[in-house]
Order: structure tokens, then sequence, then C-alpha cells
């Protein structure tokens, strides 16, 4: 992946195949660390396949054998020291998995972030029924977006008609004014 | 600042719309958005049908949505386009550029851009 914002695209489309109906997405720069934490309350996973999914000839997907959405995100992290962390679980009133990784900024191999907001919209584009509560810390500062406000303001006009993804876009873009 | 009173607005001129749109069995864009397709450039392809199929006047008509893998990875980005009454058309290798080119001649003009389909790739 070129950006880091492709892997989080790539990681949160499985929260939501996973049945999530909040995926909470939080990138916090502090210092020379990123932490990228993607929580979501999809059905999770049982702790047989929570070891293989860190296994490239693991997938969910039903039109190859593999799957390469963690190890790739596992490498971005690794590359420049950090790590990968998942824990998920499967009870019945407390379920759904979360990804935490780890990456060092100024190290040579660390991959840009790139555009987030754009992967943002694109979440949004494709899951207008799911919500996603978006946190962006630099330091102090702070970007947010919390498709759970939208919505009740929307009253089922759908968060992907175009001109709502237009005020979203423009909304992001204050919002990162703040950083 | 950009206001939730001003999405008030939007949702507001948007309601009586959404009720016109789900009396047509429109056009569908389909993306492919798993590993493979982000990884080959799939959501600049995206985000350009949904700008283009607005900018052309077909967001009445067309819906454009995401799907997983669709098997053919070495072939991302991927689009299928489902039209009533018509065979799926699958445009491979598609960039920002291709997509408007899609949207104007094929999903606005009626005219099928065989040499972007998976057909006049090989």
């Amino acid at each position: 992946m070129k950006e880091l914002s492709l892997n989080i695209l790539d990681i949160t489309e499985n929260s939501v195949k996973a049945g999530a109906t909040l995926t909470e997405i939080s990138i916090i720069e502090k210092g020379d660390t990123l932490t990228l934490i993607i929580k979501d309350n999809g059905c999770g996973m049982s702790d047989e396949i929570l070891k293989t999914v860190e296994n490239p000839f693991y997938t969910t997907r039903t039109t190859r054998k593999v799957g390469l959405g963690i190890p790739l995100l596992k490498l971005a992290a690794e590359q420049t020291g950090g790590e990968v962390k998942i824990t998920s679980s499967t009870d019945k009133d407390n379920h759904g998995t979360c990804v935490t990784a780890l990456f060092y900024k100024n190290h040579l191999d660390f991959t840009p972030l790139g555009d987030v907001k754009e992967t943002v919209l694109t979440l949004i584009q494709g899951h207008p029924d799911t919500d996603f509560l978006f946190i962006h810390q630099k330091d102090e500062n702070e970007a947010r977006l919390d498709t759970r406000e939208l919505r009740t303001v929307l009253e089922g006009v759908l968060l992907n008609t175009y001109e709502v993804l237009q005020w979203i876009k423009e909304y992001l873009n204050e919002q990162y004014q703040l950083l | 600042m950009k206001s939730l009173a001003e999405l008030q607005a939007i949702k507001d001129k948007m309601k009586d719309k959404v009720v016109i749109r789900e009396g047509v069995a429109g056009t569908r864009v389909v993306v492919g958005m798993a590993t493979c397709g982000i990884a080959a450039g799939a959501r600049p392809v995206l985000n350009a049908f949904v700008e283009a199929v607005n900018d052309e006047g077909l967001a009445q008509t067309v819906t454009v949505s995401q799907t997983g893998c669709v098997g053919l990875c070495q072939y991302e980005p991927i689009v299928e386009v489902y039209e009533a009454g018509k065979d799926k058309i699958t445009y491979v290798k598609m960039t920002a550029d291709k997509a408007k080119e899609v949207v104007a001649k094929h999903l606005k003009g009626g005219k099928v851009i065989t040499e972007y389909t998976v057909a006049g790739c090989e």
C-alpha cells in the first residue's frame, strides 16, 4: 500500500464485513509515534481464527486463498520498528475486534499517512448504514467526525447522498485545519 | 465553520428526492474494494465515479457502490456496470480519468468503451 490511509480503509472494511454497527478509527500522533486503533463491535473472532489472521494464507474471501490485509499492515508497522496487536471477542454481550498498530514516524521506512479524509469519505460512501467514529489527534489537537451525530440530523436521508458527502468533505477539511 | 444547521437544510432539500429515486430501476456501478482493489488504486476510481455521476446529472438513475474481491486481482481496479436488461460490463485496470470517460460515454452516452473492458484488454 502506498499510503497508510489505504491500510486503514482496507482493515475497516473487515469491521464492516464482520457486521459492525459502529467502528471507531483513531489515529494518535504523539512525538515520533503514530498509533492507529480500529475498534469495532462486529461479530469478533474465535481464538483459533485470531491466531491465523496474520498468516497471508488465511482469508475470509471465497474467490481465492490468500488474504493480505493484516499482513500488509503488520509489514508497514514492523518495518518502522513498531508492531500490530489484535484482540477480539465473540462474547454475546461484548463482541468485536480491536486492531492496534504502532508506527515510528521518523523511521526511514515509515509509509506516509496519505489522505485519511478520502478514506473516511470512501467508507461512508460505501457503508451508509453503519456508523463510524473518526478521531485524529496530533499532540494536543484533534480532528473528529461522528456519523451518529449526522444521522440524527439527517432523519433517514442517506449519509452517502452526494450533497451530504460534499458537506462531510468540507467538514473534514475544516476539522483538519485544527490539527 | 460547517454547521449542523446546514446539514439540516440539505436534509430538507433531499427528503423529496429520495422518494423519486426509490421508484427508478437504474444502473448500478460497482467498484471492487478488497485489499487487491485498494492497493491497485480503487479509492480514487470510486470517488471519480461518485463525482462524475453527479456532475453529469445522473445521480437519480445511477448508483455507485462497493464490493469485495471480484476474483481477477491482476486486473484491478475493476468496475462492473449493471444496466437493466443488458449484459454486465466489466471494466478493468481503471483510473480516475477512465472513470470520468466511462460516465460520459457509457453511462450518459450509452456507448460501451470496449478497450477498457476485460474483453478489450486481452
